[in-house]
Formats: C-alpha cells, sequence, structure tokens
C-alpha cells in the first residue's frame, strides 16, 4: 500500500481549493446561516406585542452616547463611595480588635516568661503583619466584590465594553479590552487571563501590557486609606465619605486614561496596527442571584485574595520585625536601608520607608501599607488608636513628615507601579515569552517614577512641597 | 455544600426513565464512564448549568467571554458516571482565537461521547449557526434550548419537536437557574449515548464540486492517520486553509493529537482535583 505524506495532502488540498469557485466558503457559511434561519423561524413563535421591552429601553438609556458615560460614572462613585465609607468604620473596629487580641498575646507572653524574641518575633512581626492586612483589607473588599459582582451578573459589563469602544479604537486597542479593565477592578492576574477574548494577538498584548493600570483590590485600600487620611480630612466631617470617595474616583480615572494613552502609545510603537472589528453581544439583564453574588463574591473573590494576602503578609511582617531589631549604626536595619532609599524616595516625592514598603510588597501589593506602618512604628512601638484615621495621620504627618505632595504621589505610585509577582506570572504564563513579562515590568516602573518625579518638581517649582 | 435544587420529577415516577438520583460530584471526576462536553454561544447559561449538575460554583458572569478555560466536574446519573467539560462560549468554531480553539479542539480530539449544545432560547436562530457547526464535527449533540423562563417572559414560544426533526439530533428545553427539564436532558444524553435515539445530524452540504472535493481528501487523511475522528471536518478545514490543521498535518502530529488530548485531559483532572479551582 502506497504511503501518504501529509505533503500529499496539503498539496491536493491546494489544488482542490484552487479548483473550486472562489466562491465555495461564503456559499457554506451562508447556507449554514440560511439553514439556521429557516430552522429557527420553524420551531420559534414570538408574541409580537412584547417585542419592545423593558430590556430595550433600558439600554437605550445605559448606552446613549449622552446619558452612558456619565451613568457609568455614577455607577463607579456609588460602588466607591459604599466602599469607602462603609470600609472606614469596620476597618477601625478589626482593627482596635486584632490589635487588642496583640496586646493580650503579647503579655501573655511576657507573664509565662518567653523570650523576648519569640515574643517579638511572633506578636510584633508575624501577628502585626496579619492584623494590619485583615484590617486595612477585609472590609472594602467585602463591599467592593459583591457590588462588582452584583453588576457582572446584571449584565452590566458588556454595556460598559459598549460605551468605551470608540475610545478604545481610538488608541488602536481592541474593545473587549473594556472587559479585561473591568476584571483588573478586581484583580490584574484574573484581568491578564481574561485578555483570552481577544482574538488579535497584537491587541490582546496592549490589553495586557496595560491591565496593571486600573488599580486592583490589592491597592484599592492604599488608596482609600490616603484619600480618606489626607484628602478628605481637609474637609468637615460630615462630608468625609464623599470627598474620600471621589478622590479614589479621580486616582481610577487617572489610571483609566493611562490605559488609554499607553494603549495607544503601544499600539503606534512597538505594537504598530488598526483596531479590528468585532460583535458584542449585549446580553439581557438577567436578576442576579444574591446567594450565588455572596457566595462568589465573598468566598471565590475576598476570602481567595486576603487568603493570598495573608500568606505574604505573616512572613513580610516577620522580615520587617527581623530588620527592625538587628541593630544598625545608631538605629536598625530597617532604618538604615529606608535612610539609603530616602534620597531617591525624596526625588519621586516620597520616602525611603515607602519604596521600602514596596520592595518587601512585590509578592503583593496589598501588604505595602501594613509593611509601612510597621517600619514606621520601629520595633514594637505601639501609638495611640492604631486603626484611626487621626491616629495615622498623627504618625505619618507629625512623626514621620509625610505632607499632602507625599499622599498624592503614593497614589499615583501605588496607581502606577509594577504588577505584583502574581501578575508578572501571569503575563508570563499568558504570553509565553520572559521579553514581554519584562516589558510591563519596565512600562510601568518608568511610568511611576517619571509621574512622581514631575508632579514633585512641579510642585517643589511652585513652593506646594 | 450545594444550595442548588434540581427539582426531579415527583409524580408518576417509579417508570419514568427520567426518574433517578442526579449526584453532584463536583470535582471528583478520578474515574468517569462518560465525558460529555458543553459548548454554546457566550452566555447562555453554560457555566449556570454546569454548576446545576456538579454542584460546583464556577463563577458565572453575565457577559460574553467569562469562561476562557475549561472548567471540568463530575456528577452520576442513573448509576453512571459522567465527566462533564465547560467549554469557553463561542459564537463559531471556525476563527483563531484561543477560547475558540480550546472548544474546537476538545470537541474533535477529546472525543467526548455526547456534546450538549446550549443555545439560548430568545436567541434561538444565532445560536443555531454553532448547533450546526457543532454537528459539522461530531454526530452526538443533544441541544439544550435554555433560558426558557426568559423566552416565556419574552413571549417567545419554542417547539422543540421541530427543531429536533429539523436539526436531526434531540432538543430538551431547560432552564438551568431552576433545574427545570434538567432530568430529561440528562435521561437524552443517556439515550443519545446509548444509542437508543438514533441521530442524523443536518449538515449543509455545498456544491457537488465541494463534496467532491471532500470525498477526495477523506480517504487520503484517514490512510494518514488511521482512527483520526472526523476526517470529513478536518477534509473540510483543509480545504478552507485551516493553518492550524495544516500545520497539526505537515508536523506529523495528527496521528499523535488524539493520543496527547487524552493525556492531557488526564492531565487537567489531575490538576484539577489538587487544586480545586481555576
Amino acid at each position: 500500500m502506497e504511503t501518504i505524506s501529509p505533503n500529499d495532502i496539503l498539496a491536493k488540498a491546494e489544488t482542490l481549493r484552487n479548483s473550486l469557485s472562489t466562491g465555495f466558503r461564503d456559499e457554506i457559511v451562508k447556507s449554514i446561516y440560511s439553514e439556521a434561519e429557516r430552522v429557527a423561524h420553524r420551531a420559534v413563535k414570538t408574541a409580537s406585542d412584547k417585542k419592545y421591552d423593558l430590556d430595550q429601553k433600558i439600554d437605550r438609556l445605559v448606552t446613549s452616547p449622552w446619558t452612558g458615560l456619565p451613568l457609568m460614572l455614577v455607577l463607579l462613585g456609588i460602588i466607591i463611595w459604599l466602599t469607602v465609607s462603609g470600609a472606614n468604620v469596620a476597618s477601625e473596629a478589626i482593627a482596635n480588635l486584632l490589635f487588642g487580641l496583640g496586646d493580650l498575646g503579647r503579655n501573655l507572653f511576657n507573664q509565662i516568661g518567653a523570650p523576648w524574641w519569640i515574643t517579638g518575633f511572633i506578636w510584633d512581626g508575624v501577628y502585626l503583619g496579619l492584623a494590619w492586612v485583615i484590617s486595612v483589607m477585609l472590609p472594602p473588599m467585602a463591599i467592593f466584590f459583591p457590588a462588582f459582582t452584583f453588576l457582572e451578573d446584571l449584565g452590566y459589563l458588556p454595556r460598559v465594553a459598549f460605551n468605551l469602544d470608540w475610545l478604545f479604537k481610538k488608541a488602536g486597542a481592541h474593545g473587549k479590552q473594556s472587559l479585561t479593565m473591568a476584571m483588573g477592578f478586581g484583580c490584574n492576574a484574573a484581568g491578564v487571563v481574561a485578555t483570552r477574548v481577544i482574538d488579535s494577538p497584537r491587541e490582546r498584548l496592549i490589553a495586557i501590557l496595560t491591565n496593571n493600570f486600573v488599580p486592583c483590590n490589592g491597592r484599592f485600600p492604599t488608596l482609600i486609606m490616603l484619600a480618606t487620611v489626607f484628602v478628605a480630612s481637609a474637609f468637615p466631617p460630615a462630608l468625609t465619605s464623599f470627598i474620600a470617595a471621589g478622590t479614589v474616583v479621580g486616582v481610577v480615572l487617572i489610571g483609566v486614561a493611562f490605559t488609554f494613552f499607553m494603549s495607544w502609545l503601544l499600539s503606534r510603537t512597538v505594537l504598530k496596527g488598526e483596531a479590528s472589528a468585532f460583535t458584542l453581544e449585549l446580553p439581557p439583564y438577567r436578576k442576579p442571584n444574591l446567594g450565588r453574588i455572596l457566595y462568589t463574591s465573598i468566598i471565590d473573590r475576598t476570602i481567595f485574595v486576603l487568603w493570598r494576602a495573608m500568606q505574604t503578609a505573616a512572613p513580610a511582617g516577620a522580615i520587617i520585625w527581623i530588620l527592625a531589631n538587628i541593630p544598625y549604626g545608631d538605629a536598625n536595619l530597617a532604618r538604615a536601608i529606608a535612610d539609603w532609599l530616602n534620597p531617591f524616595g525624596l526625588i519621586l516625592g516620597l520616602d525611603g520607608v515607602i519604596l521600602l514598603a514596596y520592595i518587601i510588597a512585590i509578592p503583593a501589593n496589598e501588604i505595602v501599607v501594613p509593611t509601612m506602618m510597621m517600619v514606621y512604628m520601629g520595633a514594637g512601638m505601639m501609638i495611640d488608636g492604631p486603626g484611626t484615621s487621626a491616629g495615622i495621620f498623627d504618625l505619618l504627618v507629625n512623626g514621620n513628615g509625610w505632607t499632602m505632595l507625599t499622599a498624592v504621589n503614593l497614589m499615583l505610585f501605588a496607581l502606577l507601579h509594577n504588577p505584583c509577582a502574581t501578575t508578572i506570572m501571569t503575563i508570563y504564563k499568558e504570553t509565553k515569552s520572559w521579553k514581554w513579562a519584562t516589558v510591563s515590568v519596565v512600562i510601568t516602573l518608568g511610568l511611576a517614577f517619571l509621574v512622581t518625579f514631575l508632579t514633585a518638581s512641579v510642585a517643589r517649582l511652585l513652593g506646594w512641597a | 455544600m450545594t444550595n442548588i435544587k434540581i427539582n426531579l420529577p415527583t409524580e408518576h415516577c417509579e417508570t419514568c426513565p427520567a426518574f433517578t438520583q442526579l449526584e453532584q460530584m463536583g470535582i471528583k471526576v478520578g474515574d468517569f464512564d462518560r465525558v460529555i462536553a458543553l459548548a454554546g454561544n457566550p452566555n447562555t447559561g453554560k457555566s449556570t448549568l454546569f454548576n446545576a449538575l456538579t454542584g460546583l460554583k464556577q463563577h458565572t458572569g453575565n457577559w460574553p467571554g467569562k469562561t476562557v478555560t475549561r472548567a471540568e466536574g463530575g456528577f452520576q446519573f442513573n448509576h453512571v458516571k459522567y465527566k462533564l467539560v465547560d467549554l469557553p462560549g463561542t459564537y463559531s468554531l471556525l476563527s483563531a482565537s484561543q477560547d475558540e480553539e480550546v472548544a474546537r479542539d476538545f470537541i474533535l480530539f477529546g472525543q467526548p461521547s455526547c456534546t450538549i449544545v446550549v443555545t439560548d432560547a430568545t436567541a434561538l436562530e444565532r445560536n443555531l449557526n454553532l448547533v450546526m457547526q457543532v454537528m459539522e464535527i461530531t454526530d452526538k449533540v443533544v441541544v439544550a434550548v435554555n433560558l426558557m423562563d426568559e423566552a416565556r417572559r419574552k413571549g417567545i414560544e419554542v417547539d422543540a419537536r421541530s427543531l429536533a426533526r429539523d436539526l436531526g439530533v434531540p432538543a430538551v428545553p431547560v432552564t438551568a437557574r431552576t433545574g427545570e427539564g434538567i432530568a430529561t436532558l440528562l435521561s437524552t444524553v443517556a439515550e443519545v449515548i446509548e444509542g437508543k435515539i438514533a441521530v442524523k445530524p443536518m449538515r449543509v452540504e455545498g456544491t457537488p464540486e465541494f463534496q467532491k472535493a471532500v470525498n477526495e481528501l477523506v480517504p487520503m487523511i484517514e490512510s494518514m492517520a488511521p482512527g483520526i475522528p472526523n476526517a470529513r471536518w478536518l477534509a473540510i478545514r483543509l480545504l478552507d486553509g485551516d493553518a492550524r490543521v495544516q500545520k497539526a498535518i505537515t508536523s506529523g502530529e495528527l496521528g499523535g493529537i488524539v493520543q496527547r488530548q487524552r493525556q492531557a485531559d488526564a492531565q487537567f483532572s489531575r490538576k484539577m482535583s489538587v487544586e480545586g479551582r481555576q
């Protein structure tokens, strides 16, 4: 029997393809469509009076060029306001409870005569790191995730994509990037995986490289804390939550603006090309299933993300405690590293401790604030009411010379800086290229340095800081 | 563990073939008798059906493209163990995006015992395009006409019998969210697999010259890779100049693909039972 080689088959297919009339492909697609139409027509009966139902009326409002975008902003504002105002109270309560438990634990260890370094390592290192991360992260996540999942189940996300499509198209990117951008609010690694819905490799890369510009849930707490403690504290107490939410919305919008700008820049330079067309289905609005929303948002998202943060917070707390308790010069190693980083930090309008916190927090951005606080507080030194806004303000401003510039630049830095280790690994897995994983870090970190440097310089030139 | 209720029939059940216990087995899919693939357009409720059957909590979101990878779970029906594979939602199986490739590779090379195509009763015409594309690849197809509750709300009636007669494969109306029709769907799937229901999928024939071209290629493919499933579909893809199928042929891996896909499936199942989530 003669054997058939693969090339024979390809050659044969080639010949046959050329012999066929050019339209055979369209012919088949067309007959599939017409058959589908015929079959569906026979099987489906539609009562005509219900044709224009509520869905369409809502969609006309939600996706109109005039009301669509403002409505989106209002929804974003409401979600963030709920998160900010709810998280504030809950964070304080949880912080008081956990720090109180920490005091109890420390006293217990002292009473039974445990060596100082065991007590310190466990209660001022590991436990303190965990307590901070839980009190800072749990409340905003427990409010933000259910609210976000609610909109997702309702069917609102595709409308967002619809509204933003023209902007992405202008930037030379794929309209579905708004879906992956929206997923980035939950977790940038999830956003990067979600880019699989984008067909074109070029546009997919753009979506991957720019996903980090929307703040994920690990970074929201940082923004919320800074907005509440610094920006909002300058206003009457009744307005606090609105000002804080407004500030966070502003930061998010800056992030979205950077997403567009970077997408535009990439599609004009290294990733040249035109935006491809796609069909986007606007699914019917569906009554969200509350039980499932709570399950998904609390178990799959909140607890999952919190658990991940705790896994990095515990060793980070231990490292900080060790660094803070190794004598070096007049002070300790943590201080020494922070002092060494300080000149660079000041150029960016930040300081050495912030940079140190970011280095320790590379595995997970969630622990930036806790790390910062622990280094500022030094070895086991506690301040009054560490979980309250006033306590944090006092520690940062009076104790460590923060200004409004520090707060603003830290927000910008938190928004723009490099992806966390999980996201970098995900980018590598999705692109199968260390080059693109590296590029994602270089772009974001470079931009973070550049922007904070510029704002700091301008602020100093104008005498604001 | 689960809060999903499947409304199994309660009356006249003793003699009804659908009367049975559905046992949700979550991710414990170690050994199973049959593999079922769940295909369908985005946002037709595939993940909801998947969760209802397996008792898993795959996140369901109301936006197209939510599921970009395969999810697997298990259930037991009428004392037969099934592995259920939830494929990414796609509008077609032709283009080269990753989610479509995942769906298409699995239906083609994973050789599921049966493929359930989940369709949206309120947008049946558009959904049937995918049904017909799946039927190009495999005979063992059951159409689940989902979202019947939504259709009723919108005053849309679907005649499943007419649909089944025209398509040549069974069509079962269901509402995955409430469990309506699921028992019937499962017994229909079982009967298709066991050959108790004969399937004769409607296929687009194309022009006579196209038919002739396909018929020339099929024996060549079959002799190069004996035992390859769906040679007809491969031939059509070759005529269409599908780069991925061409690559599979030239690299000589076509024969190995079946083997590889099975290994990958085994690995994936192991991974799932270790990690328990994606």
